[in-house]
């Protein structure tokens, strides 16, 4: 199949962890009482955007073992 | 609930993301067996998680969560018992010949072994059902969203009442499903069930986080629940020592054997990720991969419905009123578990004891407002929108491909060409999700006729296990044997509901229009025992009548029966690829799971 699954997972995934962690840093503290105390949002951003970069690694790597 | 633009934000991405994928496949779809079956073309790990996914619909999250709720983590037996034998089987022992019988469905491979009737059976009533569950996934959807009132902010700007709630989600969900069903087929709905994986996934990890630490871990979650909530055997020996009411032998043979092995060995819904599988080895891996994830999403669906059950009244601590956010306020409702409510009176609803019936259906939905900021709360809800609409996708390529191979090919116009089977299939999409949309506003204004419905499928799909048992395993069983088998079992299962009541039930739906003979402790009791009679009846009477007729020639079974076909070779396989290695450790994965959970 011309599409490697793992390129739009992984854009997908970055986008999300991007835009949650630059929420994170701007959003108001007080948003957090819900989520005991902890800015969740800039967590799992960050979590998010590490396994969207990772993905897109796979994906690349693959890629090349391919073309070889 | 205010939304505000950020988890606007996020559903747009993943609706863009869901689209894009479709656009992005449409070149690759060139013939009917790349829009059918994925072109065969795709490896076990996506297969594998589409497999999972598209069984991943309404029901699991939502209806996992709430018998969570209610019945704590025994709910998870419809996993580590309901789902993880029955994926190992198909996987090792039945694949082989799905796969290898070079059949396009589950119904074309019924008509290979047995004859066209017993094929046509299972061709239309499979077909009939899949557009119906895809039509009660979307009513539940914009049911959810309607109660949930996500849309109400927007509607409120735009000065739009918000009565047309449920017409536009119904709308949106139906005209996203099929974009990219129309666009991509198969690939583009295997495609998006891996990302939908992926989100539910995204979605739920941080809400049983919080929810976990929240109540203080397992342990917490321990002190403050009964303890048949935290054990998923104690009390099983009797039906009347256990919050479900089953015992242990309708446990594991109703629900362990005859359900389970029913629905993931021969539906045709997941069976079709696993015939998209590139190779005969990819395909038997499918189930196998998929049943890792399957043993962990306990802790993602159940544990959440538990936690909501567990945490103390949530209106006697309220959060921060400045936020501007909605916060869960419970009265007479127990954790974040709301009272059911009636829709015309707005009255609580009450049981027969005069004690008001909770709504557990809410327990993912609340979960979710109780712990999530905006932002992630974007998130959360993407999650729970993704679940739905993958359970409707899988539906509606499983509807396509039965609808155009094994009735429009076989008796409506046989002789088209491969371009003409290709359009019909576009076709079905768009007549399938339109049906869809008919059963859901069906089931918006008759409740009893969905759940008169689900009865006689219920009905259709206990014996069929046996069917296919038989027919793989003992080459002497017939065509008449395995069509009179199927119709006996489902008459068997009718007479078997007719007759049997479960305890306070009155007679109607539940059972007892034949005169109640005998009373169950529970409902789900009465399914599994069902279940029993029906599988029973139905490999009994399929052996009686093979017997009695003119088995096939052995020549014309090769590939489609044990005995007569040559194992696949195993020998320049690693070892942690074969299949029986890899059912080997799911199962002793799952063993372990039990005795942790005992």
């Amino acid at each position: 199949m011309g599409l490697d699954i793992r390129t739009p997972i992984g854009l997908m995934f970055c986008v999300f962890g991007l835009i949650l962690t630059i929420y994170g840093f701007l959003s108001d503290r007080v948003i957090y009482g819900r989520s005991l105390g902890i800015n969740i949002n800039l967590i799992w951003g960050l979590v998010l955007l590490a396994f969207g970069v990772s993905m897109l690694l796979l994906g690349m790597c693959r890629g090349r073992v391919v073309k070889k | 609930m205010n939304l505000t633009g950020i988890d606007w934000l996020l559903m747009a991405v993943y609706f863009a993301f869901v689209l894009g994928i479709g656009v992005v496949l449409k070149r690759y779809v060139k013939n009917s067996s790349d829009f059918f079956l994925a072109g065969r073309s795709l490896p076990a790990w996506i297969c594998g998680l589409a497999f999972l996914s598209a069984n991943l619909g309404a029901q699991e999250v939502i209806g996992m969560a709430a018998s969570g709720a209610k019945y704590g983590i025994a709910t998870s037996h419809f996993y580590w018992i309901g789902a993880i034998p029955a994926m190992v089987f198909v996987g090792v022992f039945m694949m082989p010949f799905y796969y290898g019988s070079r059949a396009r469905s589950v119904p074309e491979y019924l008509r290979l072994r047995f004859d066209e009737k017993t094929r046509a059976v299972n061709a239309v009533s499979f077909a009939v059902m899949t557009v119906f569950s895809s039509g009660i996934s979307m009513y539940a959807m914009a049911k959810l969203i309607q109660t949930m009132h996500i849309l109400d902010g927007p509607f409120a700007k735009l000065g739009v009442s918000t009565a047309w709630t449920f017409h536009v989600s119904i709308l949106v969900s139906a005209l996203i499903v099929l974009g990219y069903i129309l666009l991509g087929g198969l690939t583009s709905a295997i495609y998006n069930e891996v990302l939908q994986f992926f989100l539910i996934v995204a979605g739920f990890l941080p809400l049983v986080f919080l929810g976990l630490k929240n109540v203080g871990g397992w342990s917490g979650l321990k002190h403050q629940l009964p303890a048949a909530f935290t054990h998923s055997w104690q009390g099983m020996s009797s039906a009347h020592t256990n919050p479900m009411g089953v015992d242990a032998f309708a446990l594991v043979m109703g629900l362990g054997f005859v359900l389970s092995f029913g629905y993931w060995c021969t539906d045709f819904l997941v069976i079709q990720r696993a015939m998209a599988a590139d190779s005969m080895g990819a395909a038997r891996r499918t189930p196998l991969i998929a049943a890792l994830p399957k043993m962990v999403f306990p802790l993602l669906v159940i544990l959440p419905g538990m936690i909501a059950i567990a945490l103390p009244n949530p209106a006697a601590t309220p959060i921060n009123p400045s936020t501007g956010q909605m916060q869960v306020s419970n009265p007479g409702g127990k954790g974040l578990i709301p009272v059911k409510v009636d829709e015309t009176t707005g009255a609580p609803k009450l049981d027969s004891n005069g004690k008001p019936i909770l709504d557990y259906d809410l327990a993912i939905p609340n979960m979710l407002l109780h712990y999530f900021p905006t932002g992630i709360l974007g998130l959360g809800l993407t999650a729970l929108l993704a679940s739905f609409m993958s359970g409707m996708a899988g539906n509606v390529t499983a509807f396509n491909t039965v609808w155009t191979y094994d009735i429009y090919q076989s008796y409506i116009n046989p002789n088209a060409k491969d371009a003409h089977y290709l359009w019909m299939g576009r076709v079905a999409t768009v007549f399938g999700i339109a049906l869809s949309v008919v059963a859901a506003y069906t089931a918006s204004r008759f409740n009893n006729i969905m759940d008169f419905l689900q009865l006689v499928f219920a009905f259709v799909n206990a014996p069929l296990f046996a069917t296919f048992l038989l027919g793989m395993f003992w080459k002497r069983t017939t065509g008449h044997g395995a069509f009179f088998g199927l119709l006996s079992g489902t008459m068997a299962a009718a007479v078997h509901h007719g007759l049997t009541l479960p305890v306070g039930a009155s007679i109607g739906i539940k059972g007892g229009w034949l005169g109640a003979v005998h009373a169950y402790p529970s409902e789900m009791a009465q399914n599994f025992w069902t279940a029993i009679w029906a599988w029973s009846t139905c490999f009994v009477v399929s052996i009686v009548i093979s017997l009695c007729t003119r088995a096939r020639e052995e020549k014309d079974l090769v590939g489609l029966v044990y005995s007569l076909t040559e194992r696949p070779s195993e020998e320049h396989v690693a070892w942690y690829m074969r299949p029986a290695v890899l059912g080997a450790i799911v199962i002793g994965i799952a063993l372990v799971l039990n005795l942790i959970f005992w």
